[in-house]
């Protein structure tokens, strides 16, 4: 359903007076969702995840520039489409509750979500009290106010927004910290259930363990390009055997249930990025060609991996 | 040894208790975890310890004398939103240097860079500003560290690499940790014992 093939992205910053520079922040990122997938998004901070949601939904700040290819059901997506598709075919679940309007009640929120998608007003009034019941959140809430309902209610709103059209394509950017457990459990459910009815869900998060537990492949970012995608079963042992990419290895292994082993290091800033592989620096399985060109995405034991090594 | 008697709190005089009767310690050199489901009032004991709020019943005593009302506290407290919890009106160098200063061994082990200290917190990542935050945290007059959900929102090997740095620390100083998370395997990989706050609360 949907094919980012190299994207890129960069922002025009002014440096001193009027002189500028490009601070390319996504290099080469390429990611695929198919109807009834869901495709975790895991990585660190700064590799990226949110700038993809973001470009998907063409709302990256304007000093952005966008290049690569972006397609949506074999059709290039260019942004005049991506205005027309974002909110009708392609929603996005945000990452802060903040994104609700602060002055509107939460039912109405929903209700013009479905409007926008093209429900009638009664029609969305009726879509938006299914929706509530779909996430249990009981008809008295609609009449609350952003500020009156609790983070994990305001969550399930902003699922109910992004649910309660037509969208094929569901972007959920971080949709579970600082929720209670159970909560998180019922979200990562309803996201699976969205996959199963056949919509593609995109699932951006840092939480592996949480993306494992219902997606059926996980892309890894790492400083703005796709480092590998792997099926959900190739991370079934604490030592990560079966993954391809040390980087994968070195996140899968940090984690307290593993080896909780970390590797030193940062994550190149994107003003100063290596020509050659960006995890060179900090990889256990370096050689002098890894440093001589940026390697290619090639497929590797029914997985994709950006590494010579692998 | 920082201890906590029969604390218990409320919002105000006609709201019901959040929790009562909460007794805890942490000797110095110990890491101890308080888990405990989300909305309980785990980050208000953990502000109750660290002196951030008076409003209680109860005492809270470090060494056996009641935590100082000015200058540095020596149970230090980090928030798990790094983002609030500095001045968004002040550079890293400020925010970093505004207790103490730190050695350089520390802010390389937390891998913190020189390059960040003269950017502005909103230029720096959550997990960047959680690093200096940890830093600005360990003084040499610090005896007790309360870590509250301090790596959740971090990715696996920020939330490790933190970690080592500040076990590494407490031990060669002999501080007392608290972790307060609702992560079993952190809590059970970084922790001699575990309080639940439901076990204890009444």
């Amino acid at each position: 359903m949907l094919v980012v093939r190299n994207l890129a992205v960069s922002f025009t910053q002014y440096e001193v007076g009027l002189k500028q520079r490009q601070l390319t922040v996504i290099t080469q990122l390429d990611l695929e969702a198919d109807a009834g997938e869901v495709v975790a998004v895991v990585g660190a901070s700064g590799s990226g995840k949110s700038l993809l949601a973001h470009a998907l939904l063409g709302i990256l700040p304007p000093n952005a520039q966008v290049s690569g290819e972006l397609v949506f059901k074999g059709q290039h997506l260019d942004p005049a489409r991506i205005e027309s598709l974002r909110g009708r075919e392609i929603a996005l679940i945000p990452q802060s509750v903040s994104y609700l309007d602060p002055l509107q009640r939460v039912g109405p929120q929903v209700q013009r979500a479905a409007q926008l998608s093209g429900a009638k007003p009664p029609a969305a009034k009726i879509l938006q009290q299914q929706a509530f019941a779909r996430y249990d959140l009981k008809a008295r809430v609609g009449r609350l106010f952003p500020f009156q309902v609790s983070g994990g209610m305001a969550r399930r709103v902003l699922l109910a927004t992004a649910t309660v059209g037509q969208a094929e394509l569901i972007v959920a950017d971080e949709p579970t910290p600082g929720l209670h457990p159970t909560v998180v459990v019922e979200t990562l459910k309803h996201l699976r259930e969205l996959a199963d009815e056949g919509k593609a869900v995109i699932l951006i998060t840092h939480d592996i363990e949480a993306a494992l537990q219902i997606a059926d492949r996980v892309a890894v970012f790492y400083a703005g390009t796709t480092v590998e995608v792997a099926a959900a079963k190739d991370f079934d042992d604490p030592e990560g055997t079966n993954l391809r990419h040390p980087y994968t290895k070195a996140l899968w292994q940090a984690l307290p249930q593993n080896k909780f082993r970390p590797l030193a290091g940062t994550q190149p800033p994107p003003d100063n990025l290596p020509s050659g592989c960006l995890f060179a620096d900090r990889c256990p399985l370096v050689i002098p060609e890894c440093e001589a060109g940026r390697p290619i995405l090639r497929s590797v034991r029914a997985g994709l991996v950006r590494c010579i090594r692998a | 040894m920082l201890k906590a008697t029969d604390l218990s709190f409320r919002y105000a005089k006609d709201k019901p208790w959040v929790w009562r009767g909460v007794s805890l310690s942490v000797e110095p050199g110990e890491v101890v975890g308080l888990s405990g489901p989300s909305g309980l009032g785990k980050t208000t004991l953990a502000k109750i310890l660290a002196g951030y709020l008076s409003y209680y019943t109860g005492q809270v005593t470090y060494d056996d004398k009641p935590l100082p009302k000015n200058g540095y506290c020596p149970v230090q407290l980090i928030f798990q939103h790094p983002e609030l919890a500095v001045n968004p009106r002040w550079r890293i160098s400020q925010v970093l240097y505004e207790g103490h200063t730190p050695d350089e061994s520390l802010l390389k082990a937390l891998g913190v860079s020189s390059g960040w200290l003269s950017r502005w917190p909103q230029e720096l990542s959550g997990g960047e500003l959680q690093r200096v935050a940890v830093a600005r945290a360990l003084g040499p007059q610090t005896r007790y560290l309360i870590a509250d959900e301090m790596t959740t929102m971090l990715d696996a090997n920020t939330q490790a690499l933190i970690w080592q740095a500040v076990l590494g620390h407490a031990q060669r100083h002999n501080l007392g940790v608290l972790v307060v998370s609702h992560d079993a395997p952190l809590l059970k990989r970084l922790c001699q014992r575990v309080i639940s706050l439901e076990a204890v609360m009444q």
